[in-house]
Formats: C-alpha cells, sequence, structure tokens
C-alpha cells in the first residue's frame, strides 16, 4: 500500500456514513492515477499501442452519453460518432454552437515550432508544468503537449481560418509565461472559429444519424448501477419535464465553474450543476480552490454589473502595463509624462516583462490598486497602454514607405492602422462598454475570475473515480496545476476530445460489447428521477421572499473577499460559516416565480446557484488546507519577502481529491504528484 | 465619459408559449444608469417583476460579450436595438434617454417560433449547417497544418465570413425572413478555402434546400441584413452564394 492509498482509507475510517461506505467499496481504488509505465516520452504511444480496441460492428451497440458542447463536448462528440458509437449530446444552450468555448479571444498553443525559435514537445509540456506551478501531472500534461500539433492540423482539415502571413502559411503570436511564439489565433476570436469547426463536425454526425443532439436540456442526475455510471436524468428546459437516458459510459464536458463567484467572465448559464451531482454521487473533486484570475479584464463599474468582459491577454504582446508613481494621481493619463509612470511589470519581472503568467500578473495589479496606486474612479484599476506599440508600428509602416521626414501624426496614425488589424474587435468591445477610445486613452483594466483549475478528479484516461464516467475540458483538474497558461485552454479541450477519449474510452468500454443497453424502467433510473423531482419540487414549495439572483450576488460577494485573488485562514474560516448561513437562508427564503412544466429560467437558475453555494464551502475548505501558495491560490501566510507564492511542496506536493461525506463533509484523498523529469524549483520570471 | 440615471417606460412583448396568444405589456423601470448593458437594465426589471409577484420576463442571453449569439431582441424597431456592429448583450444604456419609450419584441420569422417572450426556437439554423455546413473530415485524417498554404486575403475573406454568430438578426430584420445572409455566409467561409473545394457544389445545394424547407423567405437584395447584423457580415456574401448555386446547378452531376 503506497501513501496515496493510505491516506485514502484513513480519509474512508474517519467518517462512518453510508455514503463513504459506499465510495469505499465502489471506488476503492480509484485514486490510481493509471499512469503508463515507460519513460514520459513513452507513456502515451505505450497506452495507444496496447489499450483494447472496440471493433466497429460492437461500437454500433454501444451508447455514449455526451454533457456539454463546448471545444471537449462537441469534439468528443463528433469523433466518437465518426467511429461509430451511439452518441447523445446535450447542451443547456438553443444550440451547441453557443457554448462558452465560443469567446475564448487569444488562441490555441501547439509545439510545432513553425517560428523555428526553439519550441518543441518538451518545452510546451516543461512551460505548462512550471506555469502551472508544479501542481500538474507530468504525464497528462507531456500527452497534451504531444497531441497539440495534431490539433491544429486538424482544425485546418475542417476549415478553421487561422490567421497566416503573405506567404500562405500560419501566424502565430506570443502568450504568458513563455519565451517562444507557438500561439495560433483567429483574430481575437480563436475560440469562436475552433468551437465551430468542432460544431460543424458534430452537425454531420447529426445528420448521419450518429449523435442524436438535446439542445435546450440541463443534465440534473448521475444514474448509477452496479457502481457504474449508466444514465442521467436530464431536464427539457423547454417543457420541464424530466428525461431518462442511458449510456454505457458517461462524458461530462461541461466546463468550469467560476460562476461561483457571480462575477466572472464566464457566460451567465455556466454552471457547476453536470459536475457538482457527480461529485455528490462519487466522483471526487479535485483542487476546488484553483481559480484563474486573469489580469487583463475590463474593471467593475456598478453594482449592477452581471457579468466581466475579458480583454484577451493577446494584448500584453503590445500593452504596457501601468500606473502613476505618485500615490492617488488623479491627473489624465495623457497628462502624467513618461518618468512619472511606474510600469511594474517590467521593473519587477524583466525578463518576461508585461508576459508574466496570469496569477503573477493578476496579484501584481492587486498590490499596486491595494498601495493605492490605482486609477479611474473606482481607483481598482491599472492602465494598459497601445501608445508604444502605436509609434512602434507607425515608425514599421513608414519604413516600409520609405519615408524619411513624416511627422508624429502620420506615424500615430499609420500605427492606429496596424494596431487595428491586430486587435480591432477587441477594441471595440472595449469602447461599446467603457464608452472610450482605446485608440486614444490607455484601457483600464483589472483582475477578474475567468477559468477553474480545478474540477472532477480523473485519472491518466480521463476516468472520475465512479467507473463509466468521464470528465474532459475544464471540466476536470488535470493538466493546469495551479494556474493555467494562456491559450491552453482551447488546446486542452481540443485534446481531450478529439485525441484522448477516442482511445481511452474504447479501453474501458471493450469489456462492455456483452452488456446490453438498460432499459430505463429500471428502478436505479426510476429512483434517480424521483429525487430530482422531489428537489425540484421542494425549491419551488418554499416560496419565500428573495430572489435566485439576490442569493447569487451574496455567495459571490463572500467568495470573492474570501476566497478570491488572496485568502488567509481567518477569512476562509468566516466564509465558510457564511456560507452554511447562506444556505440555510436559501433553503427556506428563495422565491421562484413560474411553474415547474414550463420554460422557467429562474428554475433553471436555482438549481445552479444551490450547487455552486455548496461547491463555494468545499472551495473554502481546500483553501484553508492548502498552507502554501502555489499558482493562482494564494495564501497571505505564505509569500516570499518579495510577496511572491511560496510553495511547500515537502508537504503539498499532492492533488486534493474530495470525496463527498454527506451535507458539509468531506474527506481528503491525496495523489501524490511524482515528477520524474522536471525538478521543481521555485518559479522565476525575473 | 459622463454618466447618468433615467427613467425608461418598456413596451415588451409577453407571450407564455408557442400556442398562446401574445400581447405587448408596459413596464416602467427607474434609476436605470448609463452604463448599464440593455440586458442588466432587463435583469433589473425581472428583479422588480420577481419582487412584485409577477413572472419575469424570458429571454435567450448567455456570453454577454457579443459572441455567443443567444441574445435576440427587436429594440426600437431594429434587431438588436440602435448601434451599428453590434449585439443585445453589448448595447449599453447611454444609447438612451431619460424618459424614452422603448419597445421590445422577440425575432419576427415562421422558421423562428416564438418559445416564450422574447425566446424563439432557431434551431432551423443548426438543420441547414446539418444539411451541408462543414468539411467532411473525420478526426485523425488531417495532413500538416502548412501543408496547404492559402493565400492570405482568401483566409482573411473566409475569416470575415465565418464570423457570423448564428443569432437570427438577418432573419429577424428580412421583410421576407429570409436567411440568405446567414447561408452564404457559411457557403462563402468554406467555399473561399481550398479544404472546401470537394464539397463545394453538394454542399451549397443541399442547404439551399434545406433552408427553403424550413420556411425562410426569399432574398430581395434590400440589404436590410447586412444593415443589422452585428458582424458586419457583408452582402457581397449572397452574391458569392448565387453564383455558387448557379455554377452548381449547371455543372453538378447530380
Amino acid at each position: 500500500m503506497d501513501d496515496r492509498m493510505s491516506e485514502c482509507f484513513l480519509g474512508v475510517i474517519k467518517n462512518k456514513n453510508l455514503s463513504a461506505e459506499r465510495w469505499a467499496t465502489n471506488h476503492r481504488n480509484m485514486l490510481d492515477a493509471k499512469i503508463p509505465a515507460g519513460t514520459l516520452d513513452e507513456k502515451w504511444t505505450e497506452y495507444k499501442g496496447h489499450c483494447k480496441l472496440v471493433n466497429p460492428a460492437n461500437k454500433r451497440k454501444l451508447e455514449v452519453i455526451v454533457v456539454g458542447t463546448g471545444l471537449a463536448g462537441a469534439s468528443a462528440a463528433a469523433s466518437l460518432g465518426e467511429l461509430g458509437y451511439q452518441v447523445k449530446a446535450f447542451c443547456f444552450q438553443d444550440s451547441p454552437r453557443r457554448a462558452h468555448s465560443i469567446a475564448a479571444q487569444g488562441g490555441i498553443n501547439a509545439a510545432k515550432n513553425y517560428q523555428n525559435d526553439g519550441d518543441s514537445v518538451f518545452r510546451l509540456f516543461y512551460d505548462t508544468i512550471k506555469g502551472g506551478d508544479y501542481r500538474a501531472r507530468e504525464a497528462n500534461v507531456h500527452r497534451l503537449s504531444e497531441v497539440s500539433a495534431n490539433i491544429i492540423d486538424q482544425c485546418v482539415a475542417q476549415g478553421v481560418p487561422f490567421a497566416r502571413e503573405y506567404g500562405g502559411l500560419l501566424s502565430n503570436r506570443s502568450f504568458g509565461g513563455t519565451q517562444v511564439q507557438r500561439t495560433f489565433y483567429a483574430a481575437g476570436q480563436t475560440g469562436q472559429q475552433l468551437l465551430i469547426g468542432a460544431y460543424q463536425a458534430l452537425e454531420r454526425q447529426i445528420a448521419l444519424g450518429n449523435v442524436k443532439m438535446y439542445s435546450r436540456h440541463e443534465m440534473l442526475e448521475i444514474v448509477e448501477i452496479d457502481g457504474k455510471a449508466r444514465g442521467i436524468i436530464a431536464r427539457d428546459l423547454v417543457t420541464g419535464k424530466l428525461e431518462r437516458h442511458f449510456g454505457h459510459a458517461i462524458l461530462l464536458c461541461t466546463g468550469g465553474y467560476g460562476n461561483v463567484f457571480y462575477l466572472s467572465t464566464n457566460a451567465m448559464g455556466s454552471n457547476v450543476t453536470a459536475a457538482w451531482k457527480a461529485h455528490k454521487k462519487g466522483a471526487a473533486f479535485g483542487n476546488p480552490c484553483f481559480t484563474q484570475i486573469h489580469p487583463t479584464c475590463i474593471p467593475v463599474s456598478g453594482d449592477h454589473q452581471s457579468k466581466l468582459t475579458l480583454m484577451s491577454e493577446s494584448l500584453r504582446n503590445d500593452g504596457r502595463i501601468w500606473v502613476p508613481k505618485a500615490k492617488g494621481d488623479n491627473r489624465k493619463a495623457s497628462d502624467i509624462p513618461e518618468e512619472e509612470r511606474d510600469y511594474y511589470l517590467e521593473r519587477r519581472y524583466p525578463a518576461f516583462g508585461n508576459l508574466v503568467p496570469r496569477d503573477v500578473a493578476s496579484r501584481a495589479a492587486k498590490e499596486r490598486c491595494d498601495e493605492g496606486y490605482g486609477v479611474g474612479t473606482s481607483k481598482q484599476a491599472v492602465y494598459l497602454d497601445f501608445g508604444a506599440a502605436i509609434i512602434r508600428y507607425g515608425k514599421i509602416e513608414i519604413s516600409k514607405e520609405g519615408k524619411d521626414n513624416a511627422s508624429q501624426e502620420e506615424i500615430i496614425a499609420l500605427g492606429k492602422e496596424v494596431v487595428k488589424e491586430k486587435y480591432g474587435n477587441l477594441f471595440d468591445m472595449y469602447e461599446k462598454i467603457t464608452g472610450e477610445n482605446p485608440y486614444e486613452v490607455p484601457m483600464r483594466i483589472y483582475p477578474a475570475v475567468h477559468y477553474t483549475m480545478g474540477g472532477l478528479w480523473v485519472d491518466y484516461e480521463l476516468q472520475t473515480s465512479v467507473p463509466g464516467l468521464y470528465a474532459l475540458g475544464e471540466a476536470n483538474f488535470s493538466d493546469h496545476g495551479a494556474n493555467r497558461l494562456g491559450a491552453s485552454a482551447l488546446m486542452q479541450g481540443l485534446a481531450d476530445g478529439y485525441f484522448v477519449i477516442p482511445y481511452t474510452l474504447g479501453n474501458s468500454l471493450a469489456d462492455e460489447i456483452y452488456a446490453k443497453a438498460i432499459e430505463t424502467s429500471h428502478p436505479a433510473f426510476e429512483e434517480a428521477k424521483k429525487e430530482v423531482a422531489g428537489r425540484i419540487q421542494k425549491l419551488m414549495g418554499i416560496k419565500g421572499k428573495q430572489s435566485v439572483e439576490s442569493f447569487h450576488k451574496r455567495l459571490g460577494k463572500i467568495m470573492w473577499e474570501k476566497c478570491g485573488m488572496a485568502r488567509n485562514a481567518k477569512g476562509l474560516q468566516e466564509a465558510i460559516t457564511e456560507i452554511q448561513a447562506l444556505k440555510k437562508e436559501f433553503w427556506s427564503d428563495v422565491r421562484i416565480p413560474g411553474e415547474i412544466e414550463e420554460m422557467n429560467p429562474e428554475l433553471d437558475k436555482a438549481n445552479r446557484v444551490a450547487d455552486f453555494i455548496e461547491l463555494g464551502e468545499l472551495m473554502c475548505i481546500d483553501a484553508l488546507n492548502r498552507n502554501e501558495s502555489c499558482g493562482g491560490h494564494f495564501r497571505e501566510e505564505y509569500q516570499t519577502p518579495d510577496g511572491e507564492a511560496l510553495r511547500d511542496d515537502a508537504n503539498y506536493m499532492y492533488v486534493a481529491a474530495w470525496e463527498y461525506a454527506g451535507e458539509s463533509k468531506w474527506n481528503l484523498h491525496k495523489e501524490t504528484l511524482n515528477y520524474e523529469v522536471i525538478k521543481p524549483t521555485q518559479r522565476n520570471y525575473k | 465619459m459622463e454618466h447618468y440615471n433615467m427613467n425608461l417606460n418598456l413596451k415588451v412583448w409577453r407571450q407564455k408559449n408557442c400556442k398562446s396568444k401574445g400581447e405587448f405589456k408596459l413596464y416602467r423601470v427607474e434609476n436605470i444608469s448609463s452604463e448599464m448593458s440593455f440586458l442588466e437594465m432587463f435583469d433589473v426589471l425581472n428583479e422588480q417583476l420577481i419582487h412584485d409577484g409577477e413572472d419575469p420576463i424570458t429571454f435567450d442571453h448567455d456570453c454577454r460579450e457579443g459572441i455567443c449569439g443567444a441574445c435576440s431582441m427587436y429594440i426600437n424597431g431594429k434587431p438588436h436595438g440602435p448601434w451599428q456592429a453590434n449585439t443585445t448583450c453589448q448595447l449599453h444604456m447611454r444609447a438612451f434617454n431619460d424618459g424614452d419609450t422603448v419597445v421590445v419584441e422577440p425575432w419576427r420569422a415562421d422558421a423562428f417560433p416564438v418559445i416564450k417572450d422574447l425566446m424563439v426556437d432557431r434551431s432551423a439554423f443548426d438543420r441547414i449547417i446539418q444539411a451541408g455546413g462543414y468539411i467532411s473530415v473525420n478526426t485523425g485524417n488531417a495532413v500538416d497544418g502548412n501543408a496547404i498554404p492559402i493565400p492570405k486575403d482568401d483566409a482573411d475573406a473566409s475569416f470575415a465570413a465565418a464570423m457570423c454568430i448564428g443569432c437570427g438578426a438577418c432573419v429577424a430584420a428580412c421583410k421576407n425572413s429570409s436567411a440568405m445572409l446567414f447561408l452564404s455566409a457559411k457557403v462563402s467561409h468554406l467555399a473561399l478555402l481550398p479544404q472546401g473545394a470537394p464539397e463545394r457544389k453538394s454542399r451549397v445545394m443541399n442547404m439551399v434546400a434545406q433552408m427553403d424547407k424550413e420556411g425562410f423567405g426569399s432574398c430581395t437584395n434590400t440589404g436590410a441584413c447586412e444593415a443589422t447584423c452585428p458582424k458586419e457580415i457583408s452582402i457581397t456574401n449572397i452574391a458569392r452564394l448565387n453564383k455558387e448555386y448557379l455554377g452548381a446547378g449547371f455543372t453538378s452531376d447530380k
């Protein structure tokens, strides 16, 4: 018995309730990450060479449920449909094309080394592990890096119109935390273009009858039969009716849970419900407190705000971040002379400058604002300035035209054209939201919740601790450690869906070829449906005074203040108490108008917020348990003298996988991270 | 930017479901900040309705940053409201003045039945894509991404068409409820790329047939679609679509 397992047993013994016992019987060995043997660069090849296969005739007999149709879900559903599985795909949006992957702006990384600037599979792997502050699994990240190049090829073949150079070849740009140009992009709409590629592949499979699509459906329960996930209960959001669906395997591709903070860059509908139901059915939740706060978002402007908007990290290629050198300087940006500006990222991190990783950039912005150097009316903002870039590009254009004595105005005008071509849509969006023209005045930006590295714990095969239940993309915890690098989310979603799950799913479905589809009249389906119906009735029956939205806002405030960019033990303990009280209040005073059996967005939202409240508590527990700072998790008690995150590798080099053990109770299981190739060091971007 | 607060009268279409008859209802919202987005103003109204024990207004929305294509309000006689090249979620209240009356309706088209209030069913668009809006390449079949150089101008033109967010404003703006701009954007996106060439003829034929089957109207070149498109998809795409369609009709073997 290794360390990992002893922790696992200890956890179970501590808690004697039914759920824990069931978990212990069903999922005893489930924290086995199943990492294949061999050297790191051979593992995936070895795995593919030896994993079990399902022959085409048998694939047709096997049913797979895919929940969520973002990059991970759409690519998985399309690829599995192509292979011949019978796929059912679900999304809560009116069309699979609207999943929130669509909002990703900047780009997708791939180790193509088209720029001849020293990139390689190893370099991408190394950057991702280091960027994640040594809290990700080496084998998974190496595989991600290996398949990254195939993703670009696949997308090009589908007709994704990536940006190109005049020679007709693909263009690249840089992103934070790297020193090579490996990011492929389609203006500021890369996520949209990749998702449309995957969506088109999915629609093709729908047309061929290999995939059946259920849009405006929300998964509300996992059905478990004989220790395996065998189906779901979904609610048709138009009619409000509950449906039962069988699957030999279930894939959750349901994205992240940043909306637990109420204000985030996530879409309004993004939620944790499917993942949370899986968690309550025995799937361990990995590193729930690892949240990414993105440094460049448009600042909050008032109490009414419903969501935050990201300004792509790609802007940090050309924009320079600064605040005034004097505290409380109220002059307009243009009135502050160069020598009175503090380009604090360039000052603190000369090697990476404005392109430090997101967690580092976010904390640095918070530090300046907390110290009183913030700008704008709220003073909770810093400048992102394109003035220098406009002049630099303008001069290049002038020199192309061979002019010797161009005026400053001419240079600026030409420079603006270049900046417009690169970032035009982002600049337009900024102007629409703020009413300010970023070609003339610097953008004001501030960090905002953007992505969650934590998620359902999965093994190397992307299987959760419930057999037959898989998690892909942002919904799982696996590849980004404690901080994700820019342009890696799109890469991971598509890697999981196009190139990983088609192999790993077959490996376990090969044993299912004799398993007949289970009728949905089976008592387990009956029971699960009853459970969901009861919960919905309970919610509707409360008939209290406060709206769902008001609870969500209050939860978000607790989370942002006490489990946000900086955390400490005292605040986290307070947050746990406050969340528990909020939960009680929610279940006794929420008001949901309308009926159950109709289109009722307030009811949909209530289902989601109820789960967010429970998740919020677990996030705080996880953050309190992790007595170190790493990546996006910054515990104020643990920092270096100059304010950098201070890791504790001796005690916390593990994945915290939490097992649900009844209301407000969780058991901690630890998956030790073994670094065989990379030697963890203090991250240094100086 | 000067901020100000305003009081507004709203005339909003309410309809319980696709079978019932709808009607306009009047609402008043107060102290709306010019910094709010249009949907945030609706959030305020809905909170008010929930507080008063009334049914809140149902509308589609998700990303609230102008890219998912979910939002679909017909505001003061224009899809997505008064701003050019804009979605409803990115419309901000500084577009309005104190005392204004704002009329809000759902997209109106036979092919987009109302689900509830301002929410409509746009699944017809998905079925048009199913008819051929893709390149038939299974996962794993691809050659190296740089094996097929594509002239930058072609790639840019293809991208400009691929920017379509599938919101349906073009249909809502068209007096014939034609889906030609949507369809032409997809046909152009794929026809402009060498990867799309093998299926070029069947794609356009099948997609047009599906569009007709869904009950969208014909195009009479009024250009209302282009004028309202939040992503400024050019009407020249319709010209390209017609060329592709005619060419396919004359030369297709089938």
